[in-house]
């Protein structure tokens, strides 16, 4: 009853707050590009919309069916390189772009049934040990079956030579971003709805209690075997989207550090949360994009953050964010602004100071013998002097001994904020 | 025949150093139940030790081999303790991917210290002579050295392990922690003496392995997944599986690289006749193949098969 008069607004059959976060994200989507327009921005964008729809397909059986893939690069790989045959087939000018990924999708589904059909009859360490072999098969067969793979240099293809869809050829970057935020929008909700059905809900039931699901008269193979080969599609489908940015497939695109880089992005995101590992997604393309062309480190970085999630924080960014919400409730989210001042700003700040003298060290070291000026946070100067070691040092020493220093009265008022008040 | 028998050797060797290995992540695999994805940093940390003690420091080859695995083995202790045991309350999959991510941060530290590039760390002067010849092909006393050092290690471990109190006491709490804890045995310190010692063995590996396959930061992950494929095959758990898996594997790998053996003879042999211009024929690959090619895959494909149709390996006694 209170549930009506809160959401009384109804649309196409669900009250408008349920459908809120989807219009805002479809808003977003439609107008990014007139912020972010220029060619490798664009590009970057669409890359995330790629990373999303791959990230989510790999939760699909991570996060909501407990099953740990070390090959999952395998089937996105697979859907981009049968597109880009596509691609290159003399009937592709009879084909409008915007359908190729469904051929992707369905190349990936095919694969996920058949490696699915024998893999997924265990989960925890088998299958994980069956997804490493599959995956370490693959990319040395990329090697090997030229045939279909291109061998070292890979497939590649022109994504324009397709039947004009309404008129759009698709050689404009705004034009693949439109083409990729439309698939990635319907490939989210597709997904999402998945996780709603009843063999999503098992899938659930089945990573959490196998057991006690195969008494209530499931099969826990089969609910994994689907969630498999849906997750298959999906992967296809990111695979057939990257062929349309990339126009190229190479073995990099399935081999086992890909698989890696697409666990990495989950995790980070957090396995607990549908949502989860749009966050990892976006986080991570920004990390490697724009950190990437800042420092050649940023995958230590990035080793170190990873660590320090799964070792602090298993739920992930989304489980950070949402460990807020209790203290949303009670109404005490504002006395959690001082504590986060007082701690967190300067371990942030004394942790940037840390990687300055991480930054400063490897450029001594691998730098030419006479070249000692370089640029730190907008900075110039030479590493010569003393002043600049000792600054980032005073910075990290300070900073992260601010820290550790308030740390306690930050997990004071932490649970404070988070538990209701006793009752009088 | 000569090559056979030097195939033998080389099989061997390899298969030795993969039991190093295999070894110590079998032992650490059924006291913890959890594959350690990074074991095989621990072998790359110590190559990397031993070429900084040896060659930098000036302690010499034999100064690296003792005090290399040593810090190695105070190091993965380490982390057993303040890193794996937090993470173990969390549940089996977030311990698999903080070794996962544990592995990749060593990558990115060994390449933050000692660069991209392979780095010069060779075999001792002393043991850089060829010690006998089958026919035409010398054997490296170094090689030699490799299996008798080797064999030692694995003599030791089986000594402790079966004759000793410590190893009893080793062997009781991987299959009752709970009741060799209440007969007064500090059973988390047990856990954590034998991850630090598999870490170590991972290590004299490294440290003997570094100069024949070449010490580079990639090195950890290339033999990685071979150790995994072993214990996968031999049976998880299972020392003496662990051997026997390591060196069949050893051989296979081996005799696959040096037999140059053509696809096209088993397809003439089946009557089928050789596409006229091959370049242009789809079946190109399978006409073209030759045994090194799939040489290395052929762990990969042994493991499925086992995983599939044999889920417990060769010789284990648990399902993985």
């Amino acid at each position: 009853m209170s549930n009506a008069s809160t959401n009384s607004r109804i649309l196409f059959g669900q009250p408008v707050s349920v459908l809120l976060p989807w219009i805002i994200a479809a808003i977003i989507l439609l107008i990014l590009p007139v912020f972010l327009g220029s060619r490798s921005q664009l590009t970057i964008l669409s890359q995330m919309g790629i990373t999303i729809v791959f990230a989510l397909a790999y939760n699909m059986l991570l996060g909501q069916g407990g099953m740990l893939s070390f090959g999952h690069a395998v089937y996105m790989g697979l859907g981009s390189f049968m597109c880009l045959h596509v691609m290159n087939a003399t009937w592709f000018g009879a084909l409008p772009l915007p359908l190729l990924p469904l051929i992707g999708g369905f190349f990936g589904l095919i694969f996920a049934f058949i490696i699915g059909s024998f893999s997924t009859r265990k989960a925890g360490t088998v299958f994980a040990m069956i997804s490493l072999g599959i995956g370490e098969l693959f990319a040395a067969l990329v090697l090997i079956v030229t045939v279909f793979f291109g061998g070292e240099e890979g497939i590649s293809g022109y994504r324009d030579e397709g039947l004009p869809f309404f008129g759009i050829e698709f050689i404009s970057n705004l034009e693949v971003y439109y083409l990729i935020s439309i698939w990635m929008f319907v490939a989210v909700v597709l997904m999402y709805l998945f996780s709603r059905t009843p063999v999503g809900r098992m899938a659930n039931a089945v990573r959490d209690n196998p057991e006690r699901a195969e008494f209530l008269g499931y099969s826990a193979r089969w609910v994994r075997f689907a969630s498999f080969t849906v997750s298959g599609f999906f992967c296809g489908v990111a695979g057939g989207l990257s062929a349309i940015l990339f126009e190229i497939a190479t073995e990099t695109d399935l081999n086992v550090t890909a698989s890696g880089a697409i666990l990495l992005i989950t995790f980070l995101g957090g396995v607990g949360f549908f949502w989860g590992p749009i966050i990892g997604a976006i986080v991570f393309t920004l990390l490697a994009t724009v950190l990437g062309l800042q420092t050649h480190l940023w995958e230590l970085y990035l080793g170190v953050v990873f660590v320090g999630v799964v070792m602090f924080f298993p739920a992930g960014l989304s489980g950070i964010i949402m460990s807020h919400v209790p203290a949303l409730k009670t109404g005490k989210l504002g006395t959690l602004v001082m504590p986060y001042i007082t701690c967190v700003l300067p371990g942030v700040i004394g942790g940037l100071g840390i990687a300055a003298l991480v930054e400063m060290s490897f450029h001594v070291r691998s730098g030419a013998a006479d070249e000692h000026e370089m640029t730190l946070f907008w900075i110039d100067f030479s590493t010569h002097n003393v002043l600049p070691w000792v600054v980032p040092l005073v910075i990290a020493v300070v900073g992260v001994g601010l820290a550790v220093r308030n740390a306690p009265a930050f997990k004071a008022a932490w649970d404070n904020a988070s538990t209701l008040p006793e009752a009088a | 025949m000569d090559l056979f028998f030097v195939n033998i050797i080389d099989g061997l060797v390899f298969g030795l150093l993969l039991f190093m290995l295999s070894s110590g992540l079998t032992l650490i695999f059924s006291m913890m139940g959890v594959l350690n994805f990074a074991h095989a940093s621990f072998y790359m940390l110590g190559a990397y030790f031993a070429y900084q003690i040896s060659t930098v420091i000036g302690l010499g080859f034999i100064g690296g081999l003792i005090v290399a695995p040593i810090i190695v083995g105070v190091a993965g202790a380490a982390i057993e303790r303040y890193g794996l045991r937090r993470v173990h309350q969390y549940g089996h999959v977030p311990e698999l991917i903080f070794t996962f991510g544990l592995a990749l941060l060593v990558q990115e530290v060994v390449k933050f210290f000692w660069g991209q590039n392979q780095i010069a760390y060779f075999e001792p002067e002393w043991l850089n002579f060829a010690l006998f010849s089958i026919g035409q092909n010398t054997i490296e006393a170094y090689k030699v050295f490799m299996i008798l050092i080797s064999m030692l290690i694995f003599g030791g471990l089986l000594y402790i392990l079966t004759k000793t109190r410590i190893g009893m006491i080793i062997q009781a709490a991987l299959t009752y922690p709970k009741t060799v804890e209440a007969l007064g045995h500090n059973v988390p310190m047990v856990f954590m003496g034998v991850f630090g010692v598999g870490t170590a063995l991972a290590g004299v590996a490294g440290v003997i392995a570094g100069p024949a396959l070449g010490t580079f930061p990639g090195m950890a992950f290339t033999l990685g997944s071979i150790v995994f494929v072993t214990i996968v095959v031999g049976g998880l758990g299972s020392l003496r599986g662990a051997l026997a898996a390591s060196l069949l594997i050893g051989w296979i790998t081996t005799f696959a690289a040096a037999y140059n053996f053509e696809f096209r003879t088993i397809l003439l042999a089946f009557g089928l006749e050789e596409p006229a211009n091959i370049w242009d024929s789809g079946l190109r690959d399978l006409w073209t193949l030759t045994l090194p090619q799939i040489g290395p895959i052929l762990p990969y494909i042994l493991m499925v098969a086992i995983l599939v149709f044999r889920p417990h390996g060769l010789m284990g006694k648990r399902e993985v």
